[in-house]
């Protein structure tokens, strides 16, 4: 048994420990909020600067969302489905992105896709322009949230029980009626999450866009561009488009955590499980 | 009834699985968990596909190495219920029979009483229920074989005596071939015509329930598929026993409760072996021609009438047993089990 004094001294460092650590993620969020009189920050809301940069948001958001669900799918079971040689090393390369800075990610899409990247010529000969254009921006949501989608969808579907997919293959369902009336029903849930958390992180894009797609208000201009720029020309705005970020973000948390998808989406997410 | 024709080799873990089988009526495959019972199955549905072999139903090649054929499950009649059922979880008992095939579900669900239970969802049902779901969409597929994993495992002891009746009753309605894998002989021996024991994915002998016993092929088929299974009819005594009068004529005792059509279950070496019946505490004695001697190791199973006796060596040099002469066979009411036989 400790002397009393020292229990209460832990005792009360524990709870300082606590108390700092919750003030801390607590207060940047309320000082949002509190700084000018949120009347104020309501008036922004008006101002072109924010809806244009709704507006680039709202639109390179739906657009890249489609491009991942479209493309990550299908990729997500092929490399939940199939073991071959190398799929491990093809799955980290996946899931390297997110845990890519930023930054380098838009040098490599200015590399990859630019006017003098490795693509560029090609690009150009097919009239295409990805630089410094909405297109940039969704190349770059893409690159930069499209691995969260993925790695969730994964797992989702390694989640599904082979047996019932074996099941389905035994009553005479082919593989694409499988896939459809069986796999896809029985992931959706997680693959949701998973689209839920991809779309957050698209939505907060910052570094990757500004490199490869630039800041320009009305084209390439996004939300989390706008509060950067706006902070040095003007700090309620800035302070508006930034209340308006931390709302929808709270939305997409509680809406996650009201359908039980938050707890989906913590499931382990380590691929290269052997196949049974 | 058509021919289910199998075989095959299929590469395992720690052995191949290779089989030869020819199934009309109704076979079950009896082994030891990790001998390859699930893979004959999964061969067969075209789950897996073996490295060489054959595999046809009646005029149709479901698989053939050498010709380079391998249908896929979808396009094989067959109708597998697995395990643990692979009921769909995410659709009701209808849409799961629907699944299978939407012509004759109403009926389908009439016939195993889930009509009450349409709507609802597997995780909501009793093991029991599940199996009637799983089987009821097997035969909606309009299978030309059936394939059972383990019927009867997921159930608990209550449930399983009274599933495994229905699904006798089932199988002789059918009359498709019909495969099953168990690791329980006791069910093997109930529902099946023939029995097969697989041990390391080598089939090592396959026959009727009563030659296993009587004549098994060696120690471990011995071991392994313990019981005589005589059937008969029973009838409840006042004084709490049961009388049974078995097919081939004679009586016997049983503690059980029981009535009607039964299987009586005596483990060979629960059977002692005399020349005469001695006054003692056994009520059943069986007098009859010993039609078998087999030598298992340091033991010799004897089949005098319709029962198989397990004695030592020593035993049978002292009784100078022959086949063609007589004996009697003795054993307790105690050392008997009644199974349903309907």
């Amino acid at each position: 048994m400790r002397p009393p004094l020292t229990r209460a001294l832990l005792g009360l460092v524990f709870f300082a420990a606590i108390l700092v650590a919750m003030g801390f993620l607590v207060l940047p969020i309320v000082a949002i909020f509190t700084h000018v009189p949120v009347t104020r920050l309501i008036h922004e809301f008006s101002n072109p600067v924010v809806t244009d940069a709704l507006v680039v948001s709202l639109k390179t958001i739906v657009i890249s969302q489609i491009v991942i669900l479209l493309l990550g799918t299908p990729t997500a079971y092929f490399l939940a489905s199939r073991r071959f040689p190398g799929r491990s090393i093809v799955v980290t390369l996946v899931e390297l992105p997110i845990v890519l800075p930023p930054a380098v990610a838009g040098l490599g899409l200015i590399v990859a896709f630019g006017r003098y990247g490795l693509l560029g010529s090609t690009l150009r000969f097919l009239h295409i322009d990805v630089s410094f254009n909405q297109i940039a921006v969704v190349l770059a949501i893409c690159l930069v949230s499209g691995p969260f989608y993925i790695r969730q969808a994964i797992a989702s579907f390694e989640a599904v029980d082979a047996n019932l997919i074996a099941a389905s293959r035994t009553l005479g369902a082919g593989s694409v009626r499988t896939f459809f009336r069986v796999t896809l029903p029985l992931a959706q849930g997680g693959l949701a999450a998973g689209e839920a958390i991809c779309m957050a992180r698209g939505l907060g894009e910052f570094g990757a866009t500004i490199m490869f797609a630039g800041s320009l208000q009305g084209r390439t201009q996004t939300l989390p561009l706008a509060v950067y720029t706006e902070f040095e020309a003007n700090i309620d705005v800035a302070l508006a488009i930034s209340a308006l970020l931390v709302v929808i973000s709270l939305a997409i948390l509680l809406s996650l955590k009201a359908t039980g998808l938050w707890q989906r989406a913590r499931t382990p997410l380590v691929t290269g499980r052997e196949g049974a | 009834m058509s021919t289910l024709s199998i075989d095959c080799r299929v590469p395992l873990r720690s052995f191949d699985l290779q089989i030869e089988l020819e199934v009309a009526g109704t076979v079950a495959l009896v082994g030891p968990s990790g001998a390859g019972k699930t893979s004959v199955l999964r061969a067969v549905t075209g789950l897996v596909k073996p490295t060489a072999g054959r595999i046809t139903l009646a005029e149709e090649v479901w698989f053939d190495a050498a010709a380079k054929i391998s249908r896929s499950p979808d396009q094989r009649r067959v109708g597998l219920v697995f395990q643990e059922y692979a009921l769909f979880p995410h659709m009701t008992v209808r849409q799961n029979v629907a699944y299978g095939g939407r012509a004759r579900v109403d009926e389908l669900l009439e016939r195993f009483r889930i009509s009450h239970l349409a709507d609802a969802r597997p995780t909501h049902l009793s093991g029991g229920e599940r199996q009637r779901v799983a089987l009821a969409r097997a035969i909606a597929r309009d299978p030309g074989v059936l394939l059972l994993d383990e019927p009867l495992s997921a159930l608990d002891a209550h449930t399983k005596v009274a599933v495994r009746g229905e699904l006798q009753e089932l199988l002789r309605e059918l009359g498709f071939p019909t495969l099953l894998v168990t690791h329980d002989y006791e069910d093997a021996a109930a529902l099946a015509d023939r029995v097969g024991v697989i041990v390391d994915g080598q089939l090592r002998q396959l026959a009727s329930p009563q030659e296993l016993v009587s004549r098994p092929a060696d120690v471990f088929v011995a071991s392994f598929t313990g019981a005589n299974l005589l059937h008969g009819v029973a009838h409840r005594r006042e004084d709490d026993l049961t009388v049974i009068t078995l097919a081939s004529g004679e009586t016997v005792y049983s503690t059980d409760p029981g009535d009607g059509e039964v299987g009586v279950v005596v483990y060979p070496w629960e059977v002692s072996v005399g020349h005469a019946h001695h006054v003692d505490s056994a009520l059943n004695v069986i007098d009859g021609e010993v039609r078998s001697l087999v030598h298992i190791g340091n033991r010799v199973r004897v089949m005098i009438g319709p029962i198989t006796a397990e004695v030592t060596e020593a035993s049978l040099e002292k009784l100078g047993l022959v086949v063609g002469g007589r004996a009697v066979a003795s054993f307790k009411a105690t050392g008997t089990r009644l199974v349903s036989s309907s």
